[in-house]
C-alpha cells in the first residue's frame, strides 16, 4: 500500500494551543499486545502530550479499547494477556508495563472512565471517597470531605449533589453517573485520565456536559479518549490517532487529521467511506 | 419388509391439514395447562393436608409445659426442651462452620481460581457433594469427628456433620450471588487501584450478602430437619438434661463445654415418639413435627423475602 505523497509535518511545526510545544506525558514505544495468541496491537509507537486531549479513533475492533487498557494495566486482571514494548510515563520515564512495576501504582497515576457509567452501589460520598480511603490519601475525615468536594467540584457535579451525598450513586441520571465516575477517578489524584467512549451511553445533553467537562479537565490532566464519534474527536481533542487493524496509521494534530489526513485509510474513515 | 410412506398422496387438502394441526396443538396446550394446574394444586394440597393433619393432632399439645419439659415416659408430662435447645445449638455450630468455609470457598472458586481442569473437577464434585445421601455425611462425621478428632457423640460433631452436609448449598449460593455482580463493578474497583482482597471485601462481598444470606437460610432449613446423620453419629433419643450453659459466671464468661455435650434434636425426638405405641405419644410427635414444619416454612419465607429485597435494593 503506498502512501499519498503528502509532506509529513515535522514535530516542530505543529501548533499547539500553548506557544511552546507540549511536553510529553506518555511515550508508547513499539507496543505489541496479545490476548493469548491473538495479537491485537502491532508495534504501536506514539506520544501522548501532557495537559492535552488525545483522541483514539478507528473502526470498531481496531484495538482502541485494548490500547487504552494497556495504559492502566487493566489486562493484568485476566490470564493469558501479554504486553511487549514499553509505555513510559514522564517525568520519571518509568515503563509502566514492565512486569516489576506494581499495577496498583500505575492505576493511581492513570485514572479510568468506562464506556458505561459504573458507580458502586454505595452513596455518592462513598463512591468518591473509596479511592482516597484505600490509598490512605486523607489523614482525617475533614481532609476526606475536602477531597470529595474538590473532586465533585472538578467534575462539575458538586452543585447538583451537595445536598444528597448520602444517596446512592446509582440514583443519579446517566450523565450524572458518568461525571460521578470521572470525579471518582480524579479523587485518587491521577495525572492521566483514560476514557473509553465515555458518552456512548449518554443522551446528547449529557454528552455535551461531559465534553465541556473534558475541555476543563485538560487544564490539569492529560486525557486519552476513545471515541467512535468523529465529531466528538474533532470537538474535544487536541491530537487524534487513527488506528486500523491493530496498527497506528496516523497521529497528529486533530485539525490536520480531519482536514488534511496523510494516509488514505484515515481519509476514507473520516470521510465516512467505511467504519 | 419395506414400508415406504407415499408423500405424494395427501389425504386431505393441505390447508385443512395445517388447520387441523394448529387446532390439535391448541388442544394439547390447553390440556397441558389444565394438567399442570391440577398437579400444582395436588402438590399444594398434600402440603396443606400434612400441615392440617399435624395441626389437628398436635396443636392442642403445644403449650408452655410442652416447651419447657424434658422427655418423659408419661406422654402427658413429656416435652421438647432438650430437643429444641439441642436443635438451636446444633444450628449454631452448623452455621459457624458452613458460613465461613462455604463463603470462602465460593469466593475462591469464583474470584481467585483460574479456570482449568482442576477447578472444573472441584466444581463438578461440589455439585456431586450436594447429592450425597445425608447418612453418608453421618458416617464420615462418625469416623472423622467422633473418633479421629475425639469430639465424641457431641453437639460439635453433630453440628459439623450438618455443616458439611449444607456446605455445597452455601458455596453455590455464594458463587451465584457473586456472578450477578457485573464485571464492570470489579473493574471500577481495580481501576482505582484496589487489590483483589479489597475488591472482595469492600465490594463483592457487601453486594452479594443478600444472596448469600438467602442461601444460608435455605441451608439451615435443610439442616434443621435432618435426622439420619445425627442418628449415625449417635445422638441420643432420650435426654433429660441440658448442655452446660455457654455463658458462665466467672472469667472468661464464655464456655465451650456445651460443644462436647451429648444432645438430642427435634427430628430425633419426633422420631422417638413416633416409634412408640400409644396415641398420646403420637400427638407429641405431631406437635414436635408441627413446630419443625413452621420453623422450616418461616425460614424459607424469610429467604424469599430477603432475596426479593436484595434484588430490589441493588441496581447496577
Ligand atoms: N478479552 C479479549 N480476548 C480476546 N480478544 C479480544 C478481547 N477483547 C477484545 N478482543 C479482540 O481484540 C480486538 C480489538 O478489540 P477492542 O480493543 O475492543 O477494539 P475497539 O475498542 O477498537 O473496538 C478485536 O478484534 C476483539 O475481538
Ligand atoms: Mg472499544
Amino acid at each position: 500500500m503506498s502512501l499519498p505523497p503528502v509532506p509529513q509535518p515535522s514535530a516542530g511545526s505543529e501548533t499547539t494551543t500553548s506557544d511552546a510545544p507540549a511536553a510529553i506525558k506518555v511515550q508508547i514505544q513499539g507496543l505489541n499486545f496479545f490476548y493469548g495468541n491473538h495479537q491485537v496491537l502491532r508495534s504501536i509507537s506514539m506520544d501522548v502530550p501532557a495537559l492535552q486531549v488525545t483522541a483514539l479513533i478507528g473502526p470498531s475492533g481496531c484495538g482502541k479499547t485494548t490500547l487504552l487498557r494497556c495504559m492502566n494495566r487493566m489486562h493484568d486482571l485476566y490470564p493469558g494477556n501479554r504486553y511487549e514494548g514499553a509505555i513510559r510515563v514522564q517525568p520519571d520515564g518509568t515503563d509502566i508495563i514492565a512486569p516489576e512495576v506494581d499495577p496498583i501504582q500505575v492505576r493511581m497515576r492513570f485514572g479510568m472512565v468506562f464506556q458505561k457509567p459504573n458507580p458502586f452501589p454505595k452513596s455518592i460520598f462513598d463512591n468518591i471517597a473509596y479511592g482516597p480511603r484505600i490509598h490512605g490519601l486523607a489523614k482525617d475525615s475533614i481532609e476526606l470531605d475536602e477531597i470529595v468536594e474538590r473532586s465533585l467540584e472538578r467534575a462539575g457535579l458538586w452543585n447538583e449533589v451537595k445536598d444528597r451525598l448520602e444517596q446512592p450513586g446509582t440514583s443519579l441520571s446517566g450523565g450524572q453517573q458518568q461525571r460521578l465516575c470521572i470525579a471518582r477517578a480524579i479523587a485518587v489524584g491521577p495525572d492521566v485520565i483514560l476514557m473509553d467512549e465515555p458518552c456512548s451511553a449518554l443522551d446528547p445533553i449529557a454528552t455535551a456536559k461531559v465534553e465541556e467537562l473534558i475541555s476543563e479537565l485538560r487544564e490539569q490532566y492529560s486525557i486519552v479518549i476513545v471515541t467512535h464519534s468523529m465529531q466528538q474527536a474533532a470537538r474535544v481533542s487536541d491530537r487524534t490517532a487513527y488506528f486500523h487493524l491493530g496498527k497506528l496509521i496516523e497521529v497528529g494534530e486533530t485539525k490536520q487529521i480531519f482536514t488534511n489526513p496523510i494516509h488514505r485509510l484515515t481519509e476514507d474513515y473520516i470521510t465516512g467511506r467505511f467504519g | 419388509m419395506s414400508y415406504e410412506r407415499d408423500f405424494t398422496v395427501r389425504p386431505e387438502p393441505y390447508q385443512k391439514q395445517q388447520e387441523g394441526r394448529a387446532h390439535r396443538r391448541g388442544t394439547i396446550d390447553r390440556n397441558f395447562r389444565r394438567l399442570g394446574f391440577l398437579l400444582t394444586l395436588a402438590t399444594l394440597g398434600i402440603l396443606g393436608i400434612l400441615l392440617l393433619n399435624l395441626a389437628m393432632n398436635g396443636l392442642a399439645r403445644i403449650d408452655w409445659q410442652f416447651m419447657s419439659s424434658f422427655p418423659s415416659r408419661r406422654a402427658g408430662e413429656a416435652g421438647i426442651l432438650s430437643a429444641w435447645v439441642g436443635t438451636l445449638l446444633l444450628m449454631l455450630v452448623t452455621a459457624s462452620a458452613a458460613i465461613p468455609f462455604g463463603v470462602a470457598a465460593g469466593i475462591y472458586l469464583e474470584e481467585y481460581a483460574s479456570k482449568n481442569r482442576w477447578t472444573d473437577f472441584v466444581e463438578i464434585n461440589i455439585a456431586n457433594l450436594a447429592g450425597v445421601p445425608s447418612i453418608l455425611y453421618g458416617l464420615m462425621a462418625l469416623g472423622l469427628f467422633v473418633y479421629q478428632f475425639r469430639f465424641g457423640q457431641s453437639l460439635l460433631a453433630g453440628g459439623l456433620a450438618l455443616g458439611c452436609l449444607v456446605l455445597p448449598i452455601v458455596i453455590v449460593a455464594t458463587r451465584e450471588s457473586l456472578r450477578t455482580i457485573p464485571s464492570s463493578i470489579r473493574e471500577a474497583a481495580f481501576a482505582l487501584g484496589a487489590t483483589k482482597w479489597q475488591a472482595v471485601w469492600h465490594h463483592l462481598l457487601p453486594y452479594s450478602t443478600g444472596g448469600i444470606a438467602t442461601g444460608v437460610i435455605l441451608a439451615m432449613s435443610r439442616a434443621i430437619g435432618e435426622s439420619a446423620p445425627l442418628i449415625t453419629i449417635g445422638a441420643l433419643t432420650f435426654i433429660a438434661f441440658l448442655p452446660p450453659a455457654p455463658l458462665i459466671s466467672h472469667a472468661p464468661f464464655v464456655s465451650g463445654e456445651w460443644l462436647f455435650s451429648p444432645f438430642t434434636a427435634l427430628p430425633i425426638q419426633m422420631f422417638n415418639w413416633v416409634s412408640r405405641p400409644g396415641e398420646e405419644f403420637q400427638s407429641n410427635a405431631a406437635a414436635a413435627g408441627l413446630i419443625l414444619m413452621v420453623i422450616t416454612l418461616s425460614m424459607n419465607a424469610a429467604a424469599i423475602l430477603l432475596r426479593r429485597r436484595a434484588q430490589r435494593n441493588i441496581t447496577w
